[in-house]
């Protein structure tokens, strides 16, 4: 074990060559090339045995990469923002096929216009391709997602999205503790996977589904993903047994007695915690909930959590043009409803395109949250940080 | 009607693991026409093999070629594809 | 918690100095962040990164507005008057320059210390180009002592390899010139 400094971009590499992957196919795109770069590093010297194919493109990378999972390998892809819309199509056949293919998704804007930063809308716009998505807060959980990314993947055999916030996580070096590499390996042995394309078997794969069969095919990925939700308890478990950290599908910060919350995904976590942790000094009982596994997405661990507050401000980091309102909040609204707990709840989205969310605005929105539950009525939609 | 598999009895991932199983699949009853091959004719140039669109031409010991009217769906591409017109469409029966 | 805020031009290796002293940093069992503003990264183009610098876990995730340190790595960026805005009373500003600090200290009030060095006149002489990061690192480390100067050369020896050697030798070179002025009494 040695700690040392990382980008979160590093993290992720270091990561996946501690997995020994047998393939990864990637081609560049901003802020996520400096993982591909690195591993191509590890093959180029000898540190990382496996097949780097470089592609034209990122259709051509998720195509790489479901066929080369097909075989039975461990393989690796990384992207960002127009990068996985380009992979769009090939990220339902990536499930439908049952790949246990992990990517890492830098996020990124969408253009246009062209921007290079941060925001969730890349990620939001795959929400349903039927891949588990993991968000990470930090370069450390980045490196430990990425390993239980694996595990996971393998043992449900749906595809893993790890996604970590561009240039926020991925460009800041801090510490990361690595841990020895033979303990990686004791956590995800390589174990060649069922070949499902070999001659000896003849199997077809990627057959028509026609309408008396799609539908079973598409349920059983609905149902996988239902129940993959054991298998990611359990993996996060084991994780935890041998490396001692613990994730869960959320992380709470001082919500045990709190009145008020803010609901948040990635980067946005940290500095809202600080915040929620100098009101907390002010006597303000107010919490953080931050979304770790937004697919499939912790139900019960929300109406837990968030059933019995005063007030809920949901930060949603991309948007749903006229939709009736955005995707973090919508299925935290979806959720609470279900179960007929109804707090009051608040949409802000804050931090597009990577304008920067500082303290005053986290002060601004844990502020409106207790104005609105005074008023007994939510408002719509607060942009924050929005010039008018 | 046969009862379809539901979704616990099917492959995941839509994979078929019979290899082989459109062997199994007769379209015999599909036909209005079903093609005549005329040996004297035939001059085993296997046009008729290339451009079967089901793969339901064989060939004979002799090198000539027949069809196969388990797969034969009587489309005519092998009349058409046939240079000396060998083959003939006829109606069945 | 410290957090330093770093001006630069692309090319004079800002963004590298913030990772090297976050680095070192964390090698002497601190937490430590650093991250840049990037824009559109061209040769020359004025640059912003930061480092937080912190004995406990940094939640922090924002960019530095108001910072106890400003570094300069470039002698023109030094003479312009936004580089010490939004500097915390009784901060520290550690700049390229080859005058006096006294120079800088007379218009900017609310820093305490200030540090000047001829990090061109150094990184020419010991580099053969102006890129001017590490020169400014040992500066920064004889203006704050914030880390070991062994620290910085540990991880400019891992970082650098062919070039270490002569990088080092500026960062010395720079920490045995650096002139430093302290401001007396209450601020």
């Amino acid at each position: 074990m040695k700690r040392v400094g990382l980008s979160g971009n590093y993290a992720v590499a270091y990561a996946v060559k501690m997995a020994d992957v047998d393939v990864v196919a990637a081609y560049p795109i901003t802020p996520q090339t400096t993982i591909v770069e690195k591993l191509s590093e590890f093959v180029a010297n000898g540190e990382l045995e496996a097949e780097y194919i470089n592609v034209e493109s990122e259709h051509s990378a998720m195509s790489a990469c479901v066929g080369a999972s097909l075989t039975g390998a461990r393989v690796f892809t990384a992207t960002s923002s127009q990068g996985l819309a380009y992979m769009h199509e090939v990220l339902f056949m990536a499930s439908g096929l049952r790949t246990p293919i992990v990517m890492a998704n830098v996020n990124r804007a969408l253009s246009a216009p062209l921007n290079i930063w941060n925001d969730h809308s890349d990620a939001m716009a795959e929400r349903d391709a039927g891949w588990i998505q993991l968000w990470v807060t930090s370069a450390q959980e980045a490196f430990d997602a990425t390993l239980e990314a694996f595990k996971i993947a393998e043992d449900v055999l749906l595809p893993v999205m790890v996604n970590l916030d561009g240039y926020i996580l991925s460009h800041t070096y801090e510490p990361v503790v690595l841990p020895d590499e033979s303990l990686v390996r004791e956590f995800v042995p390589s174990r060649p996977l069922q070949n499902r394309v070999s001659p000896k078997f003849a199997y077809s794969i990627g057959v028509v589904g026609p309408p008396e069969a799609y539908y079973e095919m598409k349920y059983q990925v609905v149902d996988a993903i239902e129940k993959s939700r054991k298998k990611i308890k359990d993996v996060d478990k084991e994780f935890g047994d041998k490396f001692g950290r613990e994730y869960n599908f959320v992380n709470e910060y001082m919500m045990e007695d709190a009145d008020y919350a803010l609901v948040t995904m990635g980067a946005l976590t940290g500095t809202a915690k600080a915040v929620a942790s100098g009101l907390r000094k002010e006597g303000e009982k107010v919490g953080v909930l931050s979304i770790r596994c937004f697919r499939p997405f912790p139900k019960e661990e929300i109406v837990a959590l968030l059933g019995d507050l005063k007030g809920v401000g949901v930060v949603d980091r991309a948007v749903t043009p006229g939709g009736p309102s955005n995707p973090l909040f919508a299925d935290i609204a979806t959720t609470l409803y279900e179960k007929g707990r109804r707090p009051l709840l608040q949409s802000f989205v804050a931090g597009l395109g990577g304008r920067d969310v500082p303290v005053d605005d986290f002060k601004l929105m844990f502020g409106l949250v207790k104005d609105v539950v005074k008023e007994g009525k939510s408002r719509p939609c607060v942009y924050v940080g929005l010039r008018e | 009607m046969s009862r379809l598999k539901g979704w616990k009895e099917i492959p995941i991932g839509g994979t078929i693991v019979e290899p082989g199983s459109s062997v199994e699949f007769d379209v015999s009853s599909w036909r209005t026409y079903r093609p005549l091959f005329d040996k004297k004719k035939c001059t085993k140039c296997g046009m008729c093999w290339i451009f079967c669109p089901e793969g339901a031409i064989k060939i004979n010991d002799d090198g000539t070629y027949d069809v196969n009217l388990s797969y034969c769906k009587g489309c005519g591409i092998c009349q058409r594809a046939c240079a000396v017109k060998a083959i003939t469409m006829v109606k069945e029966g | 918690m410290l957090e330093i805020r770093w001006h630069g031009r692309g090319g004079q290796g800002s963004v590298t100095a913030a990772e090297i002293l976050a680095t070192a940093a964390i090698n002497e069992g601190k937490f430590s962040q650093a991250f840049a503003a990037f824009g559109p990264e061209r040769r020359g183009a004025p640059v912003l990164a930061f480092t937080r610098i912190n004995d406990n876990e940094i939640l922090l995730r924002t960019q530095i507005y108001e910072p106890d340190v400003v570094v300069v790595l470039d002698h023109h960026l030094s003479e312009r008057d936004d580089i010490s805005e939004g500097l915390k009373k009784g901060g520290i500003l550690v700049l390229n320059s080859v005058y006096e600090p006294e120079r800088y200290a007379k218009k900017i009030p609310n820093a305490r210390r200030v540090a000047t060095v001829d990090a061109t006149g150094i990184a020419i002489k010991e580099l053969g180009t102006p890129v001017t990061n590490t020169a400014i690192l040992g500066a920064l480390v004889k203006a704050t002592g914030i880390v070991k100067l062994g620290s910085v050369e540990d991880v400019i020896r891992e970082r650098f390899k062919t070039f270490a050697e002569k990088n080092i030798a500026a960062v010395r070179a720079a920490f045995a010139q650096t002139k430093i002025f302290e401001r007396e009494g209450n601020m």
